[in-house]
């Protein structure tokens, strides 16, 4: 009689090795199954050499292997020797083709006809082994073995034309890496861009593209493979294109026939087959794991396998994301169980509702709990922050004016300007002093910013927030959520790309905008020629003039940098202004001032240094080092000074950068405030200190992302440390560098080339060095704000 | 107020008005103390002017090695920069009333006149340091030295290109250009900034010359771009020649600063050492 296992496992992914790992450990009977002769096949057919991340950061690992961020080859390593030693069941070469009887006696039958017994399946196969093929029966030659659908080594190919179909990430990795070896490449996109990718690899599919490395085909399919070449239709007809070698990488789906006869049930709509909290789907017994679950990330699927062989066994291990969550839930006073909290926080914040308690529960890894006493301060004002808080117990004071304070309770949120907006805190928030503590749950900026793309209802709660809290800022802490709700209720948001106008001179226009994120200039014709009068940072509002009295929009507002603005409906805040004549006094004093304003700087000079600075991105930088040309001696102290407290490498280029009148912007970091160097930062390293500073922690892996998305040429990636010369040895010995110079670095393999960009030098007393070390008073680094106001004050 | 503050104008010009009430009371106390055989280095007011003279000029001299520290602290190089010059300034005054106005062919006197020649020195350099960044930005026309360099590397492969469609009497033109276009060289090259001997002014000129005698439209066209390349290159190269040469006299001055305060601070130690031997 064949033996009966406990558990058979499909699959020897990262989810099937850890799982039956586990299973060998414990001593459970078991049996893992494998189509191919190795393990782990999607990860054996990554490139070679790739670096394999192990996100998320914070979720730590519970599995028998050992998994870390590495190449592909010390990963496989790992794995082969972790479950060799553990005494792992293994049949390799065994395609699972059905998957009979019910739970406690399943039959599973391989390709080959043998079969065998198991009283529990775990199913574990992942999606590339059903990977997107083009169709023989519509484009001919499809299978004459041109087409490939992986591509294991890019060095593999030297001198070759290469087609690559595709516009993810692995066709973008894969058509760059053999580019960069010396092949013709053509990519193939069937749409007219990149979108789909991360960011880091459309800004290094579009760098490759304008730099001629290689071509794409946009808006493209193959109709037709010839043995040397590839018939694309393009919307300028079809196109032959040379190819010795095609790679296409469509993306993979769930085997479906295969898993609904395992018994898993694919609900309307859904890409994956549906399962419960302990991963079992609706056929009994049968449990789906890893990313045939939806779980694409390889620290989860080795999770998951791990606690679905203890579900089985029935000794349940709990999670170790619960785990992490109770050290974290025990700040907040009377709490004693995760899934409880869980609950409780899901009930009492209307931003969670979209969630699942099992994201809500991975969504709180990322958060800080904090509890206060009454009267402490969660952020004071001015302070920079992205973050955004939520109270879960207790209530909240922000003070506006000396006598009038907001109060705020459970389930409400605070902190989101500094998130949208990117600028410093608004106001000073405090636990309610007549309390007894308040409890504030702190979301970083990415983890807030990933809740409101993925939940559109945290969304609309965030938007209309945000909208009224911005109105009682920048309008009156006197207006209330019923005076507003009509307005809130009509507002939209907008986006305007750079240089566009969200206020046209002459137009007729009724619509009033508050500028969220970004900033703008207000500018007249004087002439043929645009003069720019203001500068409109975000926070503020525009176009008021035309609204209150009833005129053609009097001047320009254009977008300096990317703006998101809230546009106000004119009617109803007519109305309302004229139901509030205090409200109608502030809104017709900034009026009055601003026009004063625009007045008194019709001055040419003025307006030409502040175009030009716009022009240049100042806008939408926080704190920007700028030279006055007229008292720089060139003597290049800054950026010695810069490279003496960095490690012997500047992050400063004195001499780069563009030029006006006597302002000289040179490259280093503006420290924007939506910083684009954070937009796709694999291990989330770029972060923002309470100063403003925008920094690189030392979880940097050096994938230059960042330096690509930088506009301002901002980040250079380089190896560390230089060998930095000293005062004593180059005045008296004749030695080759001075204090601030240094050899070139070399970058060796322990020496890797990372991510190196001024941090406002955080560490160091007294402030940016560049800046002290100046001897004539040159260098400067400002807001634009004090700039534009220093450059008014100075004409 | 300007965006910037100078450091003439440091803190409103606190230096200037600290080394200005110094520069008083040693006045004051020169004057009002009329001590029995005149006065001179050797009476109390003396000692205390000549000690007074004697740390700000070991303090002054300190700035080379602070502003090559790049420590932290409140302090700004700006600011240091700004004291020394008024207080340096300030030792015309405080060491001449050390002196006594009594001079002669000794090491005192030699200490005094090598401290009038640092600061005489000194006193270019910040003439310097005012006039000269601002001829370097209008010079450059907000250009970066190495884009222009950039651009004349560009315009050698241009108008390599363009004397392989004219007669070879224009390659001379081209070669000359691109063999006796020096920019910098020795001292006196760098210092002036002259373009008179530049290869490429020269070339415009035998180019030019040249391009007259030309009958084919084709060639002629052809010439006429190369005598612009030619012009643009030599108009770079005499730009890039003033820059060094502002930047030179920017730095020159240094060169005596420096070692002349080495040689300042060894007489004046003679100097104290034989006051106090042997008087």
């Amino acid at each position: 009689m064949t033996e009966i296992y406990e558990i058979a496992i499909i699959g020897s992914g990262p989810a099937g090795c850890s799982a039956a790992t586990r299973a060998a450990k414990l001593g459970v009977s078991h049996i893992l199954l494998e189509r191919t002769d190795h393990l782990s096949d999607t990860i054996y057919k990554y490139q070679r050499g790739k670096y394999v991340m192990a996100t998320p950061d914070n979720l730590p690992l519970q599995s028998d292997l050992q998994f870390e961020a590495d190449t592909r080859e010390n990963i496989l390593g790992w794995w082969d020797e972790g479950t060799e030693g553990s005494g792992v069941n293994v049949k390799f070469n065994s395609e699972v083709t059905a998957i009979e009887g019910e739970k406690g006696d399943f039959t599973i039958t391989i390709a080959n006809g043998d079969t065998y017994k198991a009283k529990h399946v775990i199913l574990s196969i992942g999606l590339q082994g059903n990977l997107r093929q083009l169709d023989a029966s519509s484009i001919p030659g499809a299978d004459n073995g041109v087409t490939e659908y992986q591509l294991d080594d890019p060095k593999d190919y030297w001198d070759k034309d290469i087609i690559v179909i595709g516009a993810g990430d692995a066709a973008i990795e894969n058509a760059v890496a053999l580019a960069q070896n010396d092949n013709r490449v053509t990519i193939v996109n069937r749409k007219r861009e990149f979108s789909r990718a991360k960011s880091g690899n459309i800004s290094l599919i579009l760098t490759a593209i304008k730099d001629e490395l290689l071509e794409c085909a946009y808006n493209a399919s193959p109709v037709k493979v010839n043995e040397d070449s590839m018939v694309l239709k393009t919307p300028e007809g079809e196109r032959v294109v040379p190819a010795d070698r095609a790679i296409a990488r469509l993306g993979a789906i769930a085997p479906r026939g295969f898993i609904e006869a395992a018994g898993g049930v694919f609900e309307d709509g859904a890409d994956f087959p549906r399962v419960n909290e302990i991963y079992e789907c609706d056929r009994p017994g049968v449990f789906i794991i890893g990313a045939l679950a939806g779980y694409p990330l390889i620290k989860h699927c080795m999770n998951q396998g791990y606690e679905v062989v203890h579900t089985i066994i029935g000794d349940p291990v709990e999670s170790v994301v619960r785990k992490e969550l109770a050290t974290k839930f025990q700040v907040i006073p009377g709490f004693n169980d995760v899934q409880s909290m869980l609950e409780q926080i899901k009930a009492a914040v209307p931003l969670f509702q979209g969630l699942t308690l099992l994201q809500l529960g991975e969504f709180m890894l990322d958060a800080d709990i904090h509890f206060k006493k009454p009267g402490d301060a969660f952020m004071e004002k001015n302070e920079a922050g992205d973050s955004l808080f939520v109270i879960h117990e207790g209530d909240v004071e922000i003070p506006v004016t000396a006598d009038k304070v907001f109060r705020l309770g459970q389930g409400q949120f605070f902190g989101e300007m500094g998130l949208i907006m990117g600028r410093r805190r608004t106001a000073t928030v405090l636990a309610a002093r007549d309390g007894s503590g308040a409890v504030g749950i702190e979301i970083p900026r990415t983890a807030a910013l990933k809740l409101i793309a993925s939940s559109p209802q945290a969304k609309k709660v965030m938007d209309e927030t945000a909208i009224l809290r911005q109105l009682q800022t920048f309008l009156s802490p006197e207006l209330t959520r019923d005076d507003l709700s009509e307005l809130i209720e009509a507002a939209q948001t907008k986006q305007f790309g750079r240089g566009e106008a969200l206020i046209e001179e002459g137009d007729e226009g009724d619509a009033l905008y508050i500028v969220r994120s970004g900033s703008a200039t207000v500018s007249k014709k004087v002439g043929n020629s645009d003069v720019v009068i203001a500068y409109v940072p975000a926070g503020q509002f525009v176009g008021e003039m035309a609204l209150l009295f009833h005129q053609t929009r009097s001047a320009t507002v254009r977008a300096t940098v990317p703006v998101d603005a809230v546009e106000l409906d004119g009617a109803l805040f007519r109305s309302l202004l004229d139901e509030k004549p205090k409200l109608r006094a502030i809104v017709d004093k900034v009026a009055r001032e601003r026009e004063e304003e625009n007045q008194r700087t019709g001055n040419d000079v003025v307006s030409r240094k502040i175009e030009f600075l716009t022009s240049i991105g100042l806008g939408e930088a926080t704190n920007a080092i700028v030279i006055d040309e007229d008292l720089c001696v060139r003597c290049d102290y800054c950026e010695k000074a810069c490279a003496e407290t960095h490690d012997g490498v500047s992050r400063l280029d004195r001499a780069a950068g563009p030029t006006y009148a006597n302002i000289h912007v040179p490259l280093s970091c503006r420290h924007c405030e939506q910083p684009h160097c954070m937009a796709d930062c694999p291990p989330n390293a770029l972060q923002r200190d309470a100063g403003g500073a925008v920094y690189v922690d030392d979880t940097c892996i050096g994938c230059g992302n960042c330096a690509r998305n930088c506009p301002y040429d901002a980040i250079t990636m380089s190896a560390l440390p230089a060998k930095k010369g000293g005062l004593m040895g180059w005045l008296l010995f004749g030695g080759k560098f001075g204090p601030g110079e240094a050899e070139k670095p070399k970058k060796s393999k322990e020496n890797k080339e990372m991510s190196r960009k001024c941090d406002l030098c955080r560490d160091v007393d007294g402030g940016p060095s560049c800046v002290r070390a100046c001897p004539t008073g040159a260098v400067i680094r400002v807001s634009p704000e004090e700039l534009f106001s220093r450059i008014r004050e100075g004409a | 107020m300007s965006a910037h503050t100078s450091f003439l104008a440091h803190e409103r010009f606190r230096w200037f008005k600290r080394s200005a009430w110094l520069c008083l009371i040693t006045i004051v106390a020169y004057s009002a103390y009329a001590p029995v055989g005149g006065r001179n280095g050797g009476t109390w007011v003396g000692y205390g002017l000549g000690t007074i003279g004697l740390l700000l000029i070991l303090w002054l001299s300190w700035l080379g090695v602070k502003k090559r520290g790049f420590s932290g602290g409140s302090h700004t190089i700006r600011g240091w920069t700004s004291a020394h010059v008024y207080l340096g300034l300030s030792l015309t005054i405080i060491a001449t009333l050390h002196t006594g106005f009594e001079f002669g062919w000794n090491v005192h006197t030699l200490a005094y006149t090598l401290m009038m020649l640092v600061i005489l020195s000194g006193g270019f350099g910040v003439f310097a340091y005012l006039r000269y960044p601002a001829k370097m930005s209008e010079n450059l026309i907000g250009q970066s030295a190495s884009a222009l360099k950039k651009e004349m590397q560009d315009l050698d492969i241009r108008i390599a290109r363009l004397t392989q469609r004219l007669p070879d009497s224009f390659a001379e033109a081209a070669r000359m250009s691109l063999d006796q276009t020096k920019i910098g060289g020795g001292f006196m090259a760098l210092l002036s900034g002259s373009s008179k001997k530049c290869g490429s002014a020269k070339a415009v000129a035998l180019a030019s010359s040249q391009a007259e005698t030309l009958t084919d439209s084709a060639q002629q066209t052809s010439a006429t771009e190369m005598v612009a390349s030619l012009s643009r290159k030599a108009e770079i190269a005499s730009r890039l020649r003033r820059d060094l040469s502002y930047k030179a006299i920017m730095d020159i001055w240094l060169w005596l600063h420096v070692p002349l305060t080495l040689g300042l601070i060894a007489s004046l130690g003679a100097h104290v050492f034989i006051v106090f031997y042997y008087w």
